[in-house]
């Protein structure tokens, strides 16, 4: 049987009046019934465009969608936006980051959840909406939901909110759920909870997840499958065991470097990764994290001329946009993960100066 | 919130009376303290050439020979209780509530107030509901068509709305509508229970003038507004919900775009209430602000006093009303 989402080479490009802005470009995975992908990446590496690409969201935009999204086997890139939006909030969901923001300070938090019900449940009663709203809130914990359902998004704490976020989402039972950093604006104690919370729900519902994170601590606790973007990207794309195990991308060994860990000595240091995102707008020619790779000298200059493709040199189902052979790779993350620090680590960076001004996303 | 109403009705209240002593020591403290003497305020309310007689008698009917404090006790007692002016031939009585009396004219202020009051109130509304549903309508379809050839033609419109004054399209829409093609002929005030359709029509063109100067600002403010709101996270959530794009910029859109728009259209009703001047006068309409205009050409100070105390009641009014009403759209603002 076909994964429930399907994503084939998906580009996501904004024409601006700068140049186009090439904020996906060429990202393909697929997330199963039950499962977990995790999406990591840098501000601006196009996880979030991604995202609300598959839920439809670019319309009214200038943006240029190619490629294949099928949910279930319905191919959505292309499809009617009516469609699409009869399937947004029923069939797939999103929670987002900033859960204050996210929901209308004008409406109870119970009127904005059955408004999601209703609209996808039109023979239903407010009554019955209003039930539904309530069960929902206490389904994802929240005390006196019955009480709490007349109140506004002002009045609940942000892990709360989050929580009402949830509600929201899941108040159709979807099978796909998108939480777009849904942990980033919470207080650390908060983000565990939240997290379980997904995965509680997860595990009750059988629906699929993408978090999408910047922050690999949150992937290593949920998800089943990584893909690592970068610049629009894929950089690797694997089982999390695997990724954790053996990554095979220079730029994920600099994710998992910069990351503090409590089983290292205090005396190996955080190695940052150099430089900052490309310009989306002038990727660099070759592959587009070369200006701050730390490896390119062992590839006779391909990095800066061949774009790298996804390939599985290493374990089937674990894929690797990277120059580099499996030897050097293996040598490389062994040498760090012992703790070595990478050659011109901590350096002033005397390379090219690296484009700036990537776009936020 | 009762509360809170009560304790701002009551502030209201003691804001007024600081309004009335800050007008009233304005005209009988400040010429007395740059050296005036009560002979010569007294001057200016007799005819020319005055014996000195009828001077000081006025000025003996007027007070003017009492202390401030006690003129000013007089002018507030007067409101509550009335008031008799001077003696035998010359004496005047003003019921309440007494405004002051004006010896100009020789009548009481607040009838003339109360008769000037429906012209300036039918004047503000009727251009209240016009300006209110043309603003916001061309605001939204500009913010939501942005750049678009609709969006720019109503935006140089709209400059051009807030950058005519009143005097310059009153009277060109007087000289097309009124006498060119005399659509409206004789623009006259006919109160509305007399006759209605004669009312509206002779309003048309006043309410139009007016309305577009304030379609215009509120054209501009509801684009701004709803290009900031539709950018917001909330308005992603809804479409995220599946909402469809109608209830999306209707429902969650405007309602958030509208709710600032409500405090600026209060303050904006409250103050024309205290006399459209510029739109009275070039349609010749007697409201308050043709009135006030008067009585400062006559330098007539109890009509000014009355006048100014009847606009900033309005203001007062406005600014409660608009608080409370702000209370109740945005559920973050609570007493």
């Amino acid at each position: 049987m076909a994964p429930l989402l399907e994503v084939r080479d998906l580009r996501i490009h904004f024409p601006t009046d700068d140049g186009l802005v090439k904020s996906v470009d060429g990202v393909s995975f697929s997330v199963d019934r039950g499962r977990t992908l995790g999406i990591v990446g840098e501000s601006g590496s196009g996880k979030s465009v991604t995202s609300l690409g598959i839920m439809g969201l670019h319309g009214g935009t200038k943006a240029r969608i190619t490629g294949e999204i099928r949910l279930d086997g319905e191919e959505l890139a292309h499809a009617d936006p009516a469609r699409v939006r009869e399937l947004r909030g029923a069939k797939m969901a999103m929670i987002f980051q900033d859960p204050l923001s996210s929901l209308h300070p004008f409406y109870k938090v119970g009127d904005q959840i059955a408004e999601a019900y209703r609209i996808h449940h039109r023979k239903a009663t407010g009554k019955q909406a209003r039930q539904r709203a309530i069960d929902m809130l206490a389904r994802v914990g929240i005390p006196q939901p019955a009480v709490r359902v007349a109140d506004y998004p002002h009045q609940f704490s942000g892990g709360m909110r989050q929580r009402v976020m949830i509600a929201m989402a899941l108040c159709n039972d979807p099978e796909l759920l998108i939480a777009d950093e849904p942990t980033t604006a919470l207080d650390v104690t908060v983000q565990a909870q939240i997290l379980d919370l997904i995965s509680e729900l997860q595990a009750e519902f059988g629906s699929a997840v993408i978090i999408i994170t910047h922050d690999l601590g949150v992937v290593a606790q949920i998800a089943d499958d990584i893909l690592v973007m970068y610049a629009g990207r894929p950089a690797e794309y694997g089982a999390a065991a695997d990724i954790f195990d053996r990554p095979g991308h220079p730029y994920t060994w600099g994710l998992l470097a910069s990351m503090p860990r409590l089983d290292r000595e205090r005396q190996s240091r955080l190695v940052p990764i150099p430089g900052t995102p490309p310009s989306l707008i002038r990727v660099p020619p070759g592959c587009p994290f070369h200006p701050r790779c730390r490896y390119t000298g062992a590839t006779g200059g391909r990095c800066q001329t061949e774009v790298p493709v996804l390939s599985e040199p290493m374990t089937p189902g674990h894929a690797a946009a990277c120059h580099l052979t499996v030897a050097q790779r293996a040598r490389e993350w062994a040498a760090l993960s012992a703790g070595q620090v990478p050659p011109g680590a901590g350096e002033p960076d005397s390379r090219e100066p690296v484009p700036q001004g990537g776009v936020e996303t | 919130m009762i509360t809170f109403i009560i304790r701002r009705l009551i502030a209201a209240m003691f804001l007024l009376v600081v309004v009335s002593m800050v007008i009233f020591a304005i005209f009988f403290l400040l010429p007395k303290l740059g050296g005036q003497t009560n002979y010569q305020l007294a001057t200016q309310y007799v005819g020319r050439n005055p014996t000195r007689a009828a001077v000081l008698q006025m000025e003996a009917q007027l007070g003017l020979d009492k202390p401030v404090y006690q003129q000013y006790w007089d002018y507030l007692r007067a409101i509550v209780a009335g008031e008799h002016y001077g003696t035998g031939v010359n004496s005047a009585y003003c019921p309440p509530p007494c405004f002051g009396y004006s010896f100009k004219n020789q009548q009481p202020v607040w009838p003339m107030l109360v008769s000037a009051l429906p012209v300036t109130v039918s004047l503000a509304f009727g251009a209240a509901v016009l300006w209110l549903s043309f603003g916001i309508a061309i605001g939204v379809v500009s913010a939501l068509k942005r750049g678009s050839v609709i969006d720019r033609l109503s935006m140089t419109i709209a400059l051009a709305g807030v950058s005519l004054p009143i005097f310059f399209t009153g009277l060109v829409s007087l000289v097309l509508f009124s006498y060119k093609w005399p659509i409206f002929p004789n623009v006259q005030f006919v109160p509305l229970t007399q006759n209605p359709a004669s009312w509206a029509k002779n309003l048309v063109l006043p309410w139009v003038t007016l309305a577009f100067l304030y379609a215009a600002l509120y054209a501009r403010l509801t684009r701004a507004g709803m290009l900031e709101t539709m950018g917001e996270d909330y308005i992603r959530t809804a479409r995220a919900k599946g909402l469809p794009e109608r209830m999306v910029i209707y429902k969650h859109g405007l309602r958030a775009a509208l709710t600032p728009i409500v405090t600026i259209f209060g303050l904006d009703l409250g103050l024309l209430l205290g006399g459209a001047l510029l739109t009275e006068f070039t349609f010749t309409l007697h409201g308050l602000g043709l009135f006030t205009l008067e009585a400062v050409q006559n330098q007539d100070f109890p009509e000014i006093m009355g006048v100014v105390m009847l606009a900033s009641f309005f203001i007062v009014i406005a600014n409660l009303v608009v608080d409370v009403v702000y209370a109740v759209l945005d559920p973050r603002v609570r007493y």
